[in-house]
């Protein structure tokens, strides 16, 4: 069956079965090994894309059942070089120890900013609340979630070091 | 994991789909969000020879208030209840137990019509609807057929729905005077309810008018406490007609005992969240909200 995607910014097509899910047509067809299969039951979040910007969990997709949708995997966050605002956050603040989870937890921390740009803790540890980090390292993703609002919230008081800030910090 | 192979049709239209399966239905599940479907699928718990994908059809999706009803599309996702300002005032219980379905990501994909019509006994939304006196519109080739909420759900995973009807619309009187509330105890974010309890109190005066108990992960399916809703019907709401109430719902839950807590334990749970959920509710119907 045909499967018409746009995945961070490029159409892609395929021919699958129905019952291909959405993560192993992202991982297997276009190889873009990103996004991660952890538990497999929808528990852990290992496997968040953001489906026309909403994070959803691929492994309880079909592929079929998003086509014609645009999804941004965490290959996708990043504008060549220059990491993106959230990956900045995760760099400076230590936001991830072994990594597993790192992909989730930037999506869905990039779409609460999205939609929420100065959210409260209590805010971030509810937006996060479907993405387990086995390593236990919350305090870091959080803190991590917060710093990319700040490196935003910077670089929309001043709009021409918005790259900059991006590309170096924002410290 | 991946699913056994099945024919996949995602019609762009009610009628294509009602058509499908006045052909195919006994061999058919439909999917809306796929949340609870796809799980079962990958696990081969359901192997269904052909998916009918109704996530397409998005006039299926919102909630409109007209008749005295908020008319809830069953395409509505929990996402969109559960940050709705207006039934926070309009329902309260709509919201305060969308907020606890599964997870964020689940509930920014799955809806309430997919969740009712999957009839887990520990979801959460059919106890919320039996507390409301929800009514649910089957449509097929043959129309729509109204089911009441008490009588939708017939055992576990299983409905009053025949395999050629596709549930399109929730209907939930909204009265004045009229609040609920939902209270659920989970070990963590996305686990099952290892009980919850749904309340929605209607006040005429200084009396209870009429009262909704739904009970979730207390039974083979979500269960209706009649005799507690029959004996606060009339009454003034004092703490002895809220804790006979409470002895009564808990009473009629049939939990079993399991790896969330013993049967015991959970039927006082019952007992507690009905009796904490009634107080809530009839604070929010004299506030005016609901």
């Amino acid at each position: 069956m045909e499967v018409r995607l746009k995945v961070n910014g490029v159409d892609h097509m395929g021919d699958v079965e129905p019952r291909v899910l959405l993560v192993d047509f992202i991982r297997t067809n276009l190889r873009l090994t990103g996004t991660h299969i952890g538990c497999d039951t929808t528990s852990c979040g290992a496997c968040t894309v953001l489906v026309d910007g909403t994070p959803l969990k691929s492994c309880t997709l079909l592929a079929v059942q998003v086509s014609g949708r645009s999804i941004t995997t965490v290959e996708g966050l990043a504008a060549g070089a220059a990491m993106s605002p959230m990956q900045t956050g995760f760099h400076e603040e230590h936001g991830l120890q072994c990594g597993f989870c790192t992909p989730g937890m930037m999506l869905v921390g990039t779409a609460l900013l999205e939609r929420n740009p100065n959210p409260t803790e209590d805010e971030i540890r509810w937006a996060i609340s479907g993405n387990i980090c086995r390593c236990t390292g919350y305090m870091n993703i959080v803190k991590a979630i917060q710093h990319a609002a700040a490196i935003k919230a910077a670089a929309a008081k001043a709009p021409p070091a918005a790259e900059a800030v991006a590309a170096g910090g924002g410290k | 994991m991946f699913p056994a192979a099945f024919d996949y049709r995602a019609p762009a239209s009610l009628a294509e789909a009602v058509d499908i399966l006045r052909q195919r239905g006994e061999e058919a599940k439909v999917m809306a969000g796929g949340q609870s479907l796809i799980p079962l699928l990958k696990l081969r718990f359901s192997q269904p020879a052909l998916v009918v994908d109704i996530g397409r059809l998005h006039n299926l999706a919102g909630i409109e208030r007209r008749d005295g009803h908020l008319h809830v599309g069953a395409l509505t996702k929990h996402v969109d209840i559960e940050r709705s300002t207006e039934l926070r005032s309009l329902c309260p219980i709509l919201p305060e137990a969308a907020h606890w379905i599964a997870d964020p990501l689940v509930r920014n994909q799955g809806t309430v019509g997919g969740s009712v019509c999957h009839a887990d006994p520990a979801g959460d939304w059919g106890s919320v609807m039996l507390a409301l006196g929800a009514d649910f519109v089957a449509h097929s080739e043959a129309g729509d057929r109204v089911i009441h909420a008490a009588d939708f759900f017939a055992g576990p995973f299983t409905t009053a729905l025949r395999p050629d009807e596709i549930l399109t619309e929730i209907r939930i009187p909204v009265a004045a005077h009229s609040a609920g509330a939902y209270n659920k105890l989970e070990r963590k974010v996305g686990d099952f309810a290892t009980v919850a309890v749904a309340v929605q109190v209607t006040l005429d005066g200084g009396k209870i008018k009429s009262a909704g108990i739904g009970l979730t992960s207390v039974g083979d399916r979500n269960l209706k406490a009649a005799d507690a809703e029959k004996s606060l019907a009339g009454k003034e709401p004092t703490d002895a007609a809220i804790a006979e109430a409470a002895r009564l719902a808990a009473q009629a839950a049939e939990p079993k005992s399991d790896i969330r807590g013993s049967a015991e334990y959970k039927k006082d749970v019952v007992r507690v969240f009905v009796q904490r959920g009634l107080k809530t509710a009839i604070t929010r119907a004299r506030e005016g909200k609901g």
